[in-house]
């Protein structure tokens, strides 16, 4: 095999700007979106994600030239989600220069629209993002998907929602443990493996990166073909390419 | 000036954003009209979602003799699906191609691969691969052999004439990624998203007098 694997840093963006959440009531500004995806990419980031956390719909527009700046300037495949609901919203992402754009919570509400928009414009360009929580009903215990930014339980299990929506178009799936997010204590392996097992589709990993190990054990044992991280980047503790170097040491293709 | 074929599938900024980039004094136009087509030195032939509906779209146009022409006439470029295009079918449809070449467009198949820790062939084939040149060209000046390029997709071409296969890449098994032919330049993975290897893919092109 000599595809690499990939690194994917995580921006969230709101009001035009990238923001790090220090908890979840505080944001911290924490500077340009542009010149910080200029950053990522010369440190070797194989691809950009950026996640809209905008509130206020009034200044929901700042994303489209956020994303058509960077594409002057950075020339990796870029990923948008947060927020988007219809086929039009996905066109007009796709038209500022996004090359993928993720669907979660409205894919919940109407998975119609995994169909519609993979048809229309291709599988490649569609991701669906899963956020999914271990959970025990009983005797039963599986991971479920919840939306709204981890707010509202579905019912549905996430590994049977992945092989419905791959089925339905999905080219990527963005699967994020809420059980491990911020916590730094790595992937949820078990289900990033559980749905990696089931689904054709590649599968990037998220939520709970702590250290290095943690993206080497999400290709290796999880069978990740992405991994995704928002805080190791972001802080400063590690570099892209120190945590490519680190993944290559593991014996994990990495383009350096 | 450059034309970059516009048939109405897909957004083609960031094509004309990296040609932007490597040649900023040159007149670069995204169109759909083949007067521009005709007039220009270098032509450009993206392409992305499925081929029947590319092959539709150009089509409904009436572009088809306009790529013909200029693939038999100026320095061509096509990206990925505007490679599997110039070929003569694909099994995405069973779709006719344009016959320029002999060669056809075929699905990965994922039964019974798996790699060295039991995961499956993923389909797509999506990220960033090794390109190996088989052979020197003008557009592989400066690039190294086995340099990373971003792919995605989930067909591949079968070439029936060896002698254009001009690079290949391994994803379960050799695929050709890049064709050479005279005048025309096409490649499976996406330069205007390969960072520094692809601009200079694009800026060789650009460069490149038939």
């Amino acid at each position: 095999m000599s595809l690499a694997k990939r690194i994917i840093p995580c921006l969230d963006v709101t009001d035009g700007r990238v923001v790090k959440g220090i908890n979840f009531l505080e944001l911290k500004d924490a500077g340009d979106p542009v010149e910080i995806a200029k950053k990522y990419n010369e440190q070797g980031a194989d691809e950009l994600a950026f996640l809209d956390i905008t509130a206020s719909s009034d200044n929901r527009g700042q994303i489209f030239h956020i994303i058509e700046n960077v594409a002057k300037e950075v020339f990796i495949p870029l990923t948008v989600g947060g927020g988007v609901r219809t086929s039009e919203d996905v066109r007009n992402l796709l038209n500022a220069g996004a090359d993928k754009v993720s669907i979660n919570t409205s894919a919940i509400v109407n998975p119609d629209i995994v169909y519609q928009t993979s048809s229309r414009f291709g599988s490649q360009c569609i991701v669906v993002a899963i956020d999914a929580k271990f959970t025990v009903q009983g005797n039963k215990s599986f991971w479920q998907v919840f939306t709204h930014g981890g707010r509202n339980a579905t019912g549905l299990d996430a590994v049977e929602w992945a092989e419905k929506i791959a089925a339905l178009g999905a080219g990527e799936l963005l699967i994020t443990s809420m059980d491990r997010d911020g916590t730094k204590k790595g992937f949820d392996l078990e289900l990033i493996k559980a749905i990696s097992d089931k689904v054709d589709v590649p599968i990037i990993a998220s939520g709970g990166v702590g250290d290095l190990q943690h993206l080497v054990d999400g290709v290796k044992i999880g069978g990740a073909d992405a991994v995704l991280a928002a805080s190791i980047f972001h802080y400063g503790e590690y570099t892209i390419n120190e945590a490519k170097i680190f993944m290559k040491s593991n014996h994990i293709e990495i383009r350096l | 000036m450059i034309a970059i074929i516009d048939y109405g599938m897909g957004n083609l900024k960031s094509v004309f954003n990296a040609f932007k980039l490597v040649s900023p004094e040159t007149d670069i136009k995204v169109t759909s009209n083949s007067v521009d087509i005709k007039n220009a030195h270098h032509v450009v032939f993206p392409g992305q979602g499925a081929m029947p509906d590319c092959i539709r779209e150009l089509d409904q146009r009436n572009l088809r003799d306009s790529v013909i022409e200029a693939a038999n006439t100026k320095p061509f470029l096509g990206i990925c699906i505007g490679l599997q295009m110039l070929f003569d079918k694909s099994e995405e449809g069973n779709v006719t191609g344009l016959g320029l070449l002999n060669g056809t467009i075929k699905r990965f198949n994922n039964k019974d691969t798996a790699d060295e820790n039991g995961h499956k062939l993923k389909i797509p084939h999506m990220g960033w691969n090794e390109v190996l040149q088989k052979n020197k060209h003008p557009l592989w000046r400066n690039i190294n052999n086995q340099d990373r390029f971003y792919f995605v997709h989930s067909y591949y071409l079968e070439s029936k004439d060896e002698s254009i296969v001009t690079a290949e890449t391994l994803y379960a098994q050799k695929f050709c990624c890049a064709i050479a032919k005279d005048n025309i330049f096409a490649v499976q993975f996406h330069p205007e998203k390969s960072s520094l290897a692809g601009l200079q893919l694009i800026k060789n092109f650009v460069q490149w007098s038939v």
